[in-house]
Formats: C-alpha cells, sequence, structure tokens
C-alpha cells in the first residue's frame, strides 16, 4: 500500500525543527531514517497530518566519543554507530548487539536514536540503552532536559519524548569497574528479523578477579525492555551460570504472541542469559589480565570485543 | 498507479542523478522513491515486493549505499544520485559483472527478487572483493528469493568477485575473507 497524503517540512537548524514542532501541534510526526515509520505509513498505520524530514540536520550526524562514553546524534544511522572504530574501542557491545538490528541495508538508513524514540520492545538498542544506564536529549521550544534510560520507556511504542519534543542525541555510559566484559545474545527466526529473545550482558570484576557486578537487559520479553541485576545470584551461585539464567528467567514475564510461547521466551532468556553472562564474564577476565597492572598483562586485549560464541 | 490526489496535494519538484543521468520530477510528498523511479521515470528494473522493507526486492544504492526504495521518499532524497539495477551495466551499456554472473550461475528463476540482489551484491563486492563462501551468504541475507533456493545466488556472488578481479587484473586471488560485518 502507500501512504496517506501529508504535508512535508523539511527544517535546516534544529531550532528551525523545534519551532515546526510546536506550530504544526500534535499532528505533525519527525521522520528520520523512515525504517519504522514508512513501513506504518504504507500499512496506514500512522495518518500524520504532517512529516517533518530531520534528514538534513547535519548538526546531528555524529558519533562522539565523551568521558562518559558514546554519544550518538539524532541523524547518526546505526551503521554509523556499527562502523565506528572509536565507540567501537569505547564500547564494544554498541557494534555486537548492532549486528543484530535488522538487515545492513536497514542500518544504512534507519538510525540509532531513532530507534530508541520508536521504543518497540523488540528494539535491541532500546535494551542497550538501559544496560548502559544512558539517557535521551530531548528539546522542545520549552527548553532541553534530559531522561534517563530507566524513565524513558514507558509502554510498548511509546517513549517519554513529548509531541513537541526532538530527541537530538542519546548517550551510552562506559561500564566502569576494575574490568568489564559485555555481551549481546539473541535467538530470531532469521537473522535480521526482530528476536524472540534477546540479551544484554555487563559484568564487571574487581582487581582480584572476584565478581563485583552482574548486570542484565532483555528485548521481548515484557511491555518495555527489562533490566535485571544478577550480582548476588551470581555470587551466590558460583560459576554456575545456567542457575542464574534460572533466576532470571523467573523475574520475567514474557507474553505469548504469534512468534513464540511465553514459555518457550523463558526458556530462551535461561539458556541466553546463561550464555550471555559466561561470555561476558570471560571477556572481564581476560580485560583483568590485559590490565597493566596485572603481572601476566600487556597483552592490550580489552576483553570485550566481539569475537567468541555465537 | 499514481495515488489519488485530493485538489489540494501538494506537489514538490525534486532532481535525482540515476545511473548517472539527472532526472527531475514532480512529486507529492508520500511518493515512495520506490514508485517515483517507477511510474514518474519509467525505470521499472526496480521491484515492489513487500514495501515494509523486509524482501529486498526494491533495493537501490542511494549515494553508493544499499537502501530499500520502498521505505524512502522521493522528496526525501531530493539531490542523491541513485542506482539501480539498469545502473549495474558496463559502461557500454552491456551486462555489468554481477549480471552475467547470474547469468552464468543460473541465480535466477522468476527474476522478481534479481534487481535487489544485484545492486545489493554490486556495493557488497565494492567494500569487500574477495568474499568467502561464508561473507556471500551473510550479503544476501537481508535479500528474499522465493525460486531458487539461493544456492545459485551464493554461487553468483562468488563468481562476480571472480570476474572482477579478473576484469581488474587481479586474476587468482585466493579468498581471503577480510570483509567487515562479519558475525563471529
Ligand atoms: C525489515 C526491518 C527489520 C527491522 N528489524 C529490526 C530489529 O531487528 N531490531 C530493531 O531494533 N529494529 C529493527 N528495525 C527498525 C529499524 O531499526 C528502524 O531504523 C528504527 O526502529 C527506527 O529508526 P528510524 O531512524 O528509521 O526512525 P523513523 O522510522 O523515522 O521513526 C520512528 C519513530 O520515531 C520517531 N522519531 C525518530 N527519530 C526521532 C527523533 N530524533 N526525535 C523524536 N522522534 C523521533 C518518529 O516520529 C517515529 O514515530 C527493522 C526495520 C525493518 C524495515
Ligand atoms: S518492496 Fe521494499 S523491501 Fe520489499
Ligand atoms: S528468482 Fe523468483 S523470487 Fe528470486
Amino acid at each position: 500500500m502507500k501512504p496517506p497524503p501529508f504535508s512535508y517540512h523539511r527544517p535546516a537548524t534544529v531550532t528551525e525543527a523545534v519551532t515546526m514542532l510546536d506550530e504544526l501541534g500534535p499532528d505533525a510526526k519527525i521522520l528520520a531514517g523512515g525504517q519504522s515509520l514508512v513501513p506504518m505509513l504504507n500499512m496506514r498505520l500512522a495518518t500524520p497530518a504532517h512529516l517533518i524530514d530531520i534528514n538534513r540536520l547535519d548538526e546531528l550526524a555524529y558519533v562522539r566519543v565523551e568521558p562518559e562514553g558514546v554519544r550518538v546524534g539524532a541523524l547518526a544511522r546505526h551503521a554509523d554507530v556499527e562502523h565506528d572504530a572509536a565507540a567501537g574501542r569505547a564500547i564494544p557491545l554498541l557494534a555486537e548487539a548492532l549486528r543484530s538490528v535488522a538487515h545492513p541495508t536497514i542500518r544504512n538508513r534507519g538510525t540509532t536514536v531513532g530507534s530508541i524514540v520508536h521504543a518497540d520492545p523488540s528494539g535491541e538498542m532500546t535494551a542497550v540503552l538501559c544496560l548502559l544506564d544512558g539517557e535521551v536529549t530531548l528539546v522542545s521550544r520549552r527548553g532541553e532536559r534530559t531522561v534517563p534510560a530507566q524513565d524513558f520507556f514507558v509502554a510498548p511504542l511509546t517513549s517519554a519524548a513529548e509531541a513537541d519534543e526532538l530527541a537530538t542525541s542519546a548517550l551510552f555510559r562506559r561500564p566502569t569497574g576494575a574490568a568489564t566484559g559485555t555481551a549481546w545474545m539473541e535467538v530470531a527466526r532469521r537473522h535480521g528479523d526482530y528476536a524472540l529473545c534477546g540479551v544484554g550482558a555487563v559484568v564487571t570484576l574487581n582487581e582480584a578477579g572476584a565478581l563485583t557486578t552482574v548486570r542484565t537487559a532483555y528485548i521481548s520479553m515484557g511491555p518495555i525492555p527489562q533490566t535485571l541485576d544478577l550480582t548476588l545470584e551470581a555470587i551466590g551461585s558460583n560459576g554456575d551460570w545456567r542457575a542464574v539464567g534460572e533466576a532470571a528467567a523467573a523475574q520475567l514475564e514474557p507474553e505469548e504472541d504469534i512468534h513464540a510461547t511465553a514459555r518457550y521466551r523463558r526458556q530462551l532468556a535461561v539458556v541466553l542469559t546463561a550464555r550471555a553472562c559466561r561470555l561476558a564474564a570471560e571477556r572481564a577476565e581476560r580485560a583483568r589480565r590485559a590490565a597493566p597492572s596485572h603481572p601476566t598483562g600487556g597483552a592490550g586485549r580489552t576483553g570485550s570485543g566481539v569475537e567468541g560464541e555465537r | 498507479m499514481t495515488p489519488d490526489r485530493g485538489p489540494t496535494e501538494q506537489t514538490h519538484d525534486i532532481s535525482l542523478t540515476v545511473n548517472g543521468v539527472l532526472r527531475q520530477a514532480r512529486v507529492p510528498a508520500r511518493r515512495l522513491l520506490s514508485d517515483c523511479l517507477r511510474h514518474d521515470l519509467g525505470l521499472t528494473g526496480t521491484h515492489v515486493g513487500c514495501e515494509h522493507g523486509v524482501c529486498g526486492a526494491c533495493t537501490v544504492l542511494v549515494n553508493g549505499q544499499p537502501m530499500r526504495s520502498c521505505l524512502l521518499l522521493a522528496v526525501s532524497v531530493d539531490g542523491s544520485e541513485i542506482t539501480t539495477v539498469e545502473g549495474c551495466t558496463d559502461p557500454d551499456g552491456s551486462l555489468g559483472p554481477v549480471q552475467r554472473a547470474f547469468m552464468e550461475c543460473h541465480g535466477l528463476q522468476c527474476g522478481f527478487c534479481t534487481p535487489g540482489f544485484i545492486t545489493t551484491i554490486a556495493a557488497y563486492l565494492r567494500r569487500n572483493p574477495n568474499p568467502t563462501p561464508e561473507q556471500a551468504r551473510e550479503a544476501i541475507g537481508g535479500n528474499l528469493c522465493r525460486c531458487t533456493g539461493y544456492q545459485n545466488i551464493v554461487a553468483s556472488v562468488l563468481r562476480a568477485a571472480e570476474i572482477m578481479r579478473e576484469e581488474s587484473g587481479d586474476a587468482g586471488v585466493p579468498a581471503a575473507g577480510h570483509g567487515r560485518g562479519e558475525r563471529a
């Protein structure tokens, strides 16, 4: 099918864009990569009166490594983030998770910030933002505000962004700790499809190699991305990651839909949590050994590279 | 199949460089790039399957990068360079290396999906001229084909790479597998 009629606006600056959002009212929608919005227009699930096309806002086309982490501008395409070498060194989890976001062709156009604002509970980057204690910066004529990830996702396809707000960037924080490792794992019908269950894990070790934090975040396991702190379970289980997976799944309430039953999703959560945590822990251990202070160190491994099981 | 336009529907004048030729069109804002190419510009090589980004038949190159033309508004890409399957030929207009490889390897049957594969593969091989069979498979992962069973399309990717190497005088280089975006 074809999109319904709408009027088209193409601002050249952020100021112009937020003025348009304010003046055109709630019937105006932002068009970023269009990889979610245009299918909805084609299927006539969305019928906005106005589209405000932000694809010429070059000021938002950036991926920046900052002291706290990686800041992604609203016009950075998934592919820009995935292939940014500095961002990859700062937070390897970004590229690892992005490789599960649709296909390369979709990633050439779709934006990472757009997928966060779209708030699809199956969107990988929503969970990555939660896992990394990220935040989203929103701008409107009323001013600028920053919303932490845990408050940003309200319901399926509903974020905290108001109708007159433009999301200008998202900040992904670099995990802190003596040695950290991260991993992303998911199961989808075909690679590139939305996942039936997806898990991101962050594991932190102290200098002696003992676990200090184990956190996970999930997609397709509830109406919004779910984040769990599994530190106590992981310390208590003494290296039995399967038990940690079971403890995690017990805290999740996935729904049944045409793609999978709730029971199957919970089973995937057990297995994927165990695998993702184990891999993140191995990477953290490698990072610890490679750290300059460690006697066997100096190998320069980050411990959170994307090599490893799949 | 120009969509019905209300008397008030606004139009926009756009220009696109399609396969190296500057083209102009007057389109309503809701005109998809796929329809603009097919209906306004008469380039029917680009096929339309699903219109929600899943099948890949409509894939064209926008400023050299593969994108779904069914998920782009023509007005939004005003000023861009577009390459369609018609533009994947050699400079003299004869079939290009990817197209020849498909012919040689029987990489198509009904041909509906083929334009999207050709554009995707042409762009991929520019980035990774030496794919392994595994990478060739990965490269076409975003395109659907209901006829071939994919084996001959994978063979076509590898053959196209071979033809391109031969033609650039770089024959016989074994597949080294240094493509990016490969899953471990
Ligand atoms: C075949 C296919 C498979 C896909 N598979 C996956 C997948 O596996 N995982 C996944 O995560 N995604 C997937 N996607 C979606 C893809 O990641 C989209 O790019 C993303 O969800 C939306 O980003 P966009 O830039 O295209 O936003 P758009 O489609 O332009 O916008 C989406 C929504 O967000 C709003 N919006 C966008 N940017 C802003 C902004 N800066 N400020 C305020 N509002 C904004 C828009 O108004 C709209 O409501 C898939 C898409 C397709 C077509
Ligand atoms: S028609 Fe565009 S992806 Fe199917
Ligand atoms: S050849 Fe018929 S769909 Fe691919």
